[in-house]
């Protein structure tokens, strides 16, 4: 074996490989929620009224402008990609730090908002809600176990997008290598797409 | 291959993977290689450890058991060692050990690759699998002790209970994101790192097992890594979304434990199969019977396996119409299978068949495999499983199959893929005599499970019955055997590792798939010059032939 294949061998790279690997953790991720989902889809249909009921104590307007950040955060990571692509490192720095930026105003909304449910008194075990009918005490458990799984996602999506930024200014992540951004991005609209599904099953449905 | 001009070690031939260090020296060169056959050592390492604390467990149950009353431990200690025993030997041995090891070892030069799909990912795995078992362990010596729920961590007791159950829970559910790490690099690398000339049909039987394992461990897992986190959630913070009294479902809990939990079995048994279709052609010197059916029908045991999680649940009152499905596809799922052991045996007809240590660990796998399997279908029968719920034939059923099958799998892969990765090899005639006290102590141990359940003894009772006395005192003597044969295997291969006599021919048993072309032991990055493949895995020139003649090493 010669040296140059030696070099040749560690400087291997499978963009291809790299996006396939992302897609079927990306898919791992969605049976995660998946069992999530299930579990709203039974009680729901076990208690319709009660989630019904539950829903309207929701505050819309903080679910909307929540999901407008995160919508328009997907938008920024995509032209992120773009920008790099076409080699503008500049504009695309600027627009990773729009999508952390996003990401954190997501949280900071969220903060609010279970901060008013919490001093209205519905969060787990809390008197209030322990009195409530078992439907709408479901209701909050799953809100707060699917809404708080996401904000989970949210935070690693964020840090993931933090360790991208530090990539795109050292340089590693390149106009010709490219590919840690683009499943960084891939995992932020796996974030944003659970959102578009957790909107409507907690805060329309009523 | 051998004409290389670097002759780094005299021979003219270059390090193996286990001298050449590359950056890092001394136990770091372990820790922190990339090398999938580094990492391969390192989860034998783990798994193999994990196997004897959990074998110590088992071997505590059985002394325990030999009387009707207390023996030796109480029945708290009970509880949590049968759980124990459960929790290490399910999520900790067996649905590690045959990817985890001989997978990473050997898919990437099955396929022709100089590693696999992500290596730094592949070390992460490694050490989430050694975080996910240390938290085990820890749950046991800490104050509180460890769950005492058995394995399944039924609600609403697994809420309840007072042990370090949030530990327990949390190290499953590391272990399985480790091993859905495994499943998505494993995929990966077949996708995208098959040496030239490697068609999906070129690849060995046990890539393909791989490949279908990959599949479940990406798309189960995740489900029941999502109930553990929910009763976790639900002991912490009490949300009610499996306990009764605030509106949830237990049996909910049941449904999405099983949904993972069943399809874990093939995560478990379909690797092994993978084993044993490597195994026997190599040594009945056949091609393989039917190479596509057992390629195909590894998949569909992945997607049959995927459809019968409520047979678990047969007794809690599920619908008719449910309980009749799921009857049914339980039948099914016993096709593909039965379909490999049909595979095996034509290949076994008229072969030249060679009984050297790894083929008779493969045959005893196809003989306990078929009684596992068999007791399987029968507690398919809806009317039969109410009465056998719970019962000892239960356990019986599953030693007979993860054990039996997996155990002997592995043991199989041991003797057959030891020899490759160390260039040494054991003593052939200690090896046949340990498989025998294995095989016969495993029946003496675990075959009276069967009539003493199918008799209605119950399962993970402290106090039993007089009248089953007689049948736990077999089991317990049969458990010393196994023991025993345990122990000469173990010794001989680790005493094989020191001074085990030297292998230096690249092809030890006559086997024709890639990892039999490559040196012994293999080299860092496994090729010399990346294969070209033009022939099927199996190709044996004359059936009644050996194809080579191969030096008698022992």
């Amino acid at each position: 074996m010669t040296t140059e294949n030696e070099v040749v061998v560690h400087a291997h790279r499978d963009d291809v490989g790299a996006r396939m690997g992302m897609w079927l953790f990306l898919l791992s991720e969605f049976l995660l929620f998946g069992g999530l989902f299930l579990m709203y889809s039974i009680y729901r249909f076990n208690h319709q009224h009660d989630f019904h009921i539950a829903a309207e104590g929701m505050n819309i307007f903080l679910g909307t402008a929540n999901t407008l950040i995160l919508l328009t955060s997907s938008l920024t990571m995509a032209l992120a990609i773009t920008a790099m692509q076409k080699g503008n490192k500049i504009l695309s720095l600027v627009l990773q730090i729009v999508t952390f930026l996003f990401g954190l105003a997501f949280l900071v909304n969220k903060f609010f908002e279970w901060r008013a449910e919490f001093r209205e008194g519905n969060y787990p075990g809390s008197p209030l809600l322990t009195a409530k009918p078992s439907g709408q005490i479901l209701y909050y458990g799953l809100y707060y176990t699917m809404v708080g799984l996401h904000g989970v996602h949210v935070i690693v999506g964020m840090t993931i997008i933090a360790f991208m930024i530090r990539f795109t200014i050292k340089g590693i992540i390149n106009k010709d290598d490219y590919v840690k951004l683009e499943n960084a991005g891939l995992y932020w609209h796996l974030v944003d797409i659970i959102w578009i599904f957790l909107f409507p099953l907690f805060y329309l449905i009523t | 291959m051998s004409n290389s001009s670097v002759a780094l070690d005299g021979k003219g031939k270059l390090p193996s993977y286990l001298i050449d260090q590359g950056k890092r020296k001394g136990l770091l060169a372990w820790l922190l290689s990339t090398d999938h056959k580094r990492i391969a050592i390192l989860y034998m390492i783990g798994v193999l450890s994990f196997f004897a604390v959990g074998v110590s467990l088992g071997f505590i149950i059985r002394l325990e058991l030999l009387t009707p009353q207390g023996t030796i431990i109480d029945a708290q200690a009970y509880n949590e060692i049968f759980t124990l025993h459960g929790v290490i030997m399910i999520f900790i041995v067996v649905i590690p050990a045959i990817p985890a090891i001989f997978g990473n070892f050997f898919l990437p030069i099955m396929i022709g690759a100089k590693d696999v799909a992500f290596p730094r990912l592949n070390l992460l795995s490694w050490y989430l699998y050694i975080i996910g078992g240390t938290m085990i362990l820890l749950s046991m010596v800490l104050p509180g002790g460890a769950a005492d729920t058995g394995w399944t961590f039924y609600i609403p007791y697994s809420v309840r209970t007072g042990t370090n159950m949030i530990f327990t829970l949390s190290a499953v559910f590391i272990l399985g994101f480790s091993s859905i790490l495994t499943g998505m690099n494993f995929l990966t690398t077949i996708h995208r790192l098959r040496a030239p000339g490697m068609g999906w049909f070129k690849m060995p039987l046990f890539t393909w097992s791989l490949y279908a394992t990959g599949w479940i461990q990406l798309l189960a897992t995740p489900i029941v890594g999502i109930t553990l986190l929910l009763v976790i959630i639900e002991r912490v913070f009490g949300v009610g979304l499996f306990d009764p009294t605030l509106g949830g479902d237990p049996m909910l809990f049941q449904h999405m434990f099983w949904m993972y939990s069943h399809p874990a079995v093939y995560i478990i048994i379909v690797p092994a199969m993978g084993v044993i279709s490597e195994i026997i052609p190599v040594f009945a010197h056949r091609t393989i019977f039917g190479y596509k059916f057992i390629a195909y029908s590894s998949i569909a045991i992945a997607v049959f396996g995927s459809m019968v999680w409520a047979h678990h649940m047969f007794a809690v009152g599920l619908s008719n119409n449910a309980e009749f499905i799921f009857s049914l596809l339980t039948f099914l799922v016993a096709i593909p299978s039965a379909i490999k052991v049909f595979n095996w045996t034509a290949t076994l007809y008229k072969g030249s068949i060679e009984l050297e240590a790894p083929m008779l660990y493969a045959l005893a796998f196809i003989f306990l495999f078929s009684i596992g399997g068999l007791t399987g279908i029968i507690q398919g029968a809806l009317n039969v499983d109410i009465y056998l719920t719970d019962t000892y034939f239960i356990v019986g059923h599953i030693h007979y199959v993860i054990f039996g099958g997996t155990g002997m799998a592995l043991f199989a892969a041991l003797h057959y893929w030891l020899p490759k990765m160390f260039g040494r090899m054991y003593n052939k005639k200690v090896a046949k005599v340990a498989f025998w006290h294995i095989f016969v102590g495993f029946n003496i141990l675990y075959f009276p499970f069967l009539i003493m359940g199918w008799l209605g003894m119950p399962r993970r009772s402290y106090h039993y019955l007089p009248k089953f006395q007689i049948y736990h005192i077999i089991a317990t003597v049969g458990s010393w055997i196994l023991v025993a044969g345990l122990l000469i295997m173990f010794i001989n291969l680790l005493r094989s590792l020191r001074t085990g006599e030297i292998v230096t021919e690249n092809n030890i048993w006559g086997g024709e798939s890639l990892e039999w072309k490559v040196q012994t032991p293999p080299i860092t990055e496994n090729f010399e010059e990346i294969p070209e493949v033009t022939a099927a895995p199996y190709e044996y020139k004359d059936n009644d032939e050996p194809v080579l003649e191969k030096e008698e090493v022992n």
